[in-house]
């Protein structure tokens, strides 16, 4: 099956280079990386790799590039698609598992799940009863419970690429495209996966940032589910 | 005449004469333009004759009529607000589109010149924001 790697990436340069050599060495896969406005030298991390990369004039968020990706595979007819973090968080070993499922046409979209089985990712409190709070509030708005909807690691098939190339979210956009995919009753599945811990960098999301993350992704989820469906 | 009537009196023919003056060196498109103007005629109408504020206000159960006008205002306020939060929303949308369409093009672009511009471009058109047309 034609798959292809959209790989998300802005301010990457560091880790982006060693995680697409390990993207080519595990499978037959086409990749693109995605250079979502960078200001860092990861372009030239990008070209010099040999894989194929569109690069954004200005910074779209995670939605808009991943949305990028999305059109591009949507016109080249990819049968899947996989979005892998560009900050390599994502283990590349693991893709397979993702798109098991879709090989066997059980689901129409895969999500890589830190919280399925029981992990040795570590967390506090307050972000366990975040998640908790978003697992709740997948299974009241999709009638399903997701455990982990904030998940970037994923995988589609051509039905939900054609879909989601035309309405995915820009903003909050993992969480929302669960709730779009339910709405049109696409097959989600998770399966189990395991992070690494960011190889460079800092995650976007600590400390009172991550309730103001919380209190975004919660509303845009209830929007999501409320909004009439796209035009 | 009470000082606060001719400081609203001041106020929207101030108001007033900015707009004009904005649409004139074109800073302000018309469309936005309409809307200004018509919010200042109504504050000078009120301004001038404030008499017509009061059965209104009796009506509505306001004991101080101008504060009637302190209503509107924010009303309008209100309402100029949530137009422009809707008109932020599609230029963001826009926007977004145009990047991606931009990025998608320089794509092409780069792999036309690595091939020497000898590859079929006829085919490949940009896709649009609604999927090829």
């Amino acid at each position: 099956m034609k798959t292809l790697i959209i790989v998300p990436a802005y301010n990457e340069a560091r880790s982006i280079g060693p995680l697409l050599r390990e993207l080519k060495r595990e499978g037959p896969w086409d990749i693109l990386v995605i250079n979502d406005g960078s200001t860092d030298d990861t372009e030239d991390v990008v070209r010099g790799s040999g894989v194929s990369w569109i690069s954004l004039p200005l910074n779209l968020g995670i939605g808009g590039a991943v949305q990028t990706g999305l059109r591009y595979a949507r016109e080249k007819h990819y049968q899947i698609v996989v979005q892998v973090d560009g900050d390599g968080q994502h283990d590349p070993r693991q893709i397979e598992r993702l798109i098991q499922p879709i090989l066997r046409h059980q689901a129409d979209a895969v999500i890589g799940s830190r919280f399925l089985q029981k992990t040795d990712f570590r967390s506090n409190w307050h972000r366990r009863t975040g998640i908790r709070f978003l697992q709740f509030l997948s299974r009241l708005l999709a009638g399903q419970s997701v455990t982990d909807c904030t998940s970037g690691f994923r995988a589609f098939n051509e039905k939900a690429v054609s879909h989601l190339a035309d309405h995915y979210a820009v903003d909050y956009p993992e969480p929302e495209a669960v709730i779009s995919l339910f709405k049109q009753r696409f097959r989600i599945l998770e399966v189990p996966v395991a992070m690494r811990s960011r190889k460079a960098g800092r995650s976007s999301i600590s400390g009172w940032a991550s309730i103001y993350y919380l209190y975004k992704v919660v509303v845009s989820m209830v929007i999501e589910f409320i909004r009439s469906p796209h035009e | 005449m009470s000082n606060i009537s001719l400081l609203s009196i001041a106020g929207s023919v101030a108001s007033f004469v900015i707009i004009v003056v904005l649409t004139r060196q074109r800073k302000i498109r018309e469309q936005y333009a309409l809307i200004w103007l018509a919010m200042g005629c109504l504050i000078l109408v009120f301004s001038v004759f404030r008499s017509l504020l009061d059965p209104i206000a009796r009506f509505l159960g306001i004991y101080y009529a101008p504060s009637l006008l302190i209503i509107l205002i924010v009303f309008f306020g209100m309402v100029l607000g949530i137009h422009f939060t809707i008109v932020l929303s599609k230029l963001t949308e826009n926007q977004t589109k145009l990047i991606q369409d931009i990025g998608w093009v320089k794509h092409r672009l780069d792999q036309l010149e690595k091939s020497g511009g000898a590859e079929d471009t006829s085919k490949q058109a940009v896709p649009g924001p609604e999927g090829p047309a």
